[in-house]
């Protein structure tokens, strides 16, 4: 019997998309491309929203299969929503980036993802978690993932500062997001992106045409 | 049963200047600048290596690649331009050196592996700064390479702007250096910085514990 191996199992490939989080003072910006490519030549979509809503104020991203991304969103909103009757109260981020944690553990010779969690909660405020691949969770104030973000560790690294405003961190997520989108061929599209505050939740889309253009375009 | 030891690792791996390096060009002279580590598999074999090497009185190229093939490049430019000068009586044009390395990447594209970035000074033309990655011949207003460079293209694109004077230029080049061997686990070290003008070449070395910090540092 022959033994078949799989793109899949192949570790280290990241797949077409730039996603990042960052904290804010009061809140986190969520944000992401909107393209899906096949292989590396087809755009199969330019308007896809990668920023996923799993609970009120929780929102997720998933770099990798979209396939996977939804099949692994839907299965937390179902754990999560039945957490919070349980728990008789909205969950806590930490809770939600569990779940995505314990999926990603559990399944991860199959998967083939980076995972962020962002989001606000009444004990901890403002809180951005990643999943490294493999199933490690680790809480930052900022992070970055997808194929797009080798492009910008060194612009975040730079112009990150902890407790901005919300402005100049949505300006922030707005020109990582152009700056990845305009180096990977892989992302691109518009931006989409998210606040999630105390008090809500607001959905901001900056066309590819009002994207910030830098140097030398 | 081994009667006898194979030896340390990194004796049989290649050794590779894994590396960042950048050039910019400013009014009336260039920057130079790159890191220090050169690594053979997992091993750093030189924490402080100069990878600024002279092709003549004010023309530099930075090294990436396989360390063995860019140093034999260097030399051999270095050689034809010592000859050519001799040949026309007066100090070569940057292009010229630029052209050399050129010819010899693109001869042997298939065998080398190996990047160098060209930039001086020369009386016609003042700063300039060449990019020959594979054979092509570009001049540019900057140019970056070397592994760690993918995680700074976002910083300089976003950073650059025409017109920047000498301070600022060295400024620039000192950040994006530290940026980059702050995630490429193949950049570290200290940074050389070289300065070219009309008045002369200016060599100097930021340590380690002198690099500017981030963040979350």
């Amino acid at each position: 019997m022959e033994k078949h191996c799989t793109d899949s199992r192949v570790k280290g490939v990241s797949t077409g998309t730039t996603i990042l989080a960052a904290v804010f003072d009061g809140g986190v910006v969520i944000g992401s491309d909107s393209r899906a490519s096949v292989g590396e030549e087809y755009v199969s979509s330019k308007t896809i929203n990668k920023v996923i809503q799993v609970h009120d104020r929780i929102f997720c991203c998933i770099a990798g299969s979209l396939a996977d991304a939804q099949a692994i969103t839907k299965a937390a909103k179902f754990h999560l929503s039945f957490h919070s009757v349980q728990m008789e109260s909205p969950p806590r981020v930490m809770a939600a980036a569990s779940v995505l944690r314990d999926l990603c553990y559990k399944n991860r010779e199959e998967l083939q993802a980076g995972f962020m969690t962002a989001g606000w909660d009444k004990k901890n405020g403002p809180q951005v978690y990643v999943v490294a691949l493999g199933g490690m969770l680790i809480n930052q104030l900022v992070t970055i993932a997808g194929s797009g973000s080798t492009y910008i560790y060194g612009y975040i690294d730079a112009k990150y500062k902890p407790n901005m405003t919300k402005e100049e961190c949505l300006q922030f997520a707005t020109n990582a997001l152009a700056l990845a989108m305009g180096r990977d061929n892989a992302s691109g599209g518009v931006a989409h992106l998210v606040v999630v505050t105390e008090k809500g939740v607001e959905h901001v889309v900056v066309p590819g045409d009002k994207l910030p253009k830098f140097h030398d375009e | 049963i081994m009667f006898e030891e194979t030896g340390p690792e990194w004796l049989s791996e290649e050794v590779k200047t894994g590396t960042t390096i950048i050039a910019i060009e400013y009014d009336g002279g260039v920057v130079l600048g790159s890191d220090s580590r050169v690594s053979a598999g997992d091993s750093v074999v030189n924490r402080v290596m100069n990878k600024l090497s002279p092709l003549h009185d004010k023309i530099y190229c930075a090294l990436s690649g396989s360390a063995a093939d860019a140093q034999t490049i260097a030399e051999i430019v270095n050689y034809q331009l010592d000859v050519h000068s001799i040949e026309i009586g007066e100090d070569p044009q940057v292009r010229s050196a630029a052209t050399l390395v050129k010819n010899i990447s693109y001869k042997y594209k298939e065998e080398l592996s190996a990047h160098l970035i060209v930039a001086g000074w020369d009386r016609r033309d003042g700063g300039q700064v060449f990019a020959t990655l594979k054979g092509l011949l570009t001049r540019q207003p900057f140019a970056v390479g070397g592994s760690g460079s993918s995680y700074v293209y976002g910083f300089v694109d976003a950073e650059y702007r025409r017109g920047m004077n000498k301070q600022e230029c060295q400024q620039f080049v000192v950040n994006t250096l530290s940026l980059a061997m702050n995630r490429d686990g193949s950049s570290g070290g200290v940074a050389y910085i070289v300065t070219i003008d009309k008045h002369g070449t200016e060599e100097k070395v930021v340590l380690g514990n002198q690099l500017p910090t981030f963040f979350d540092q």
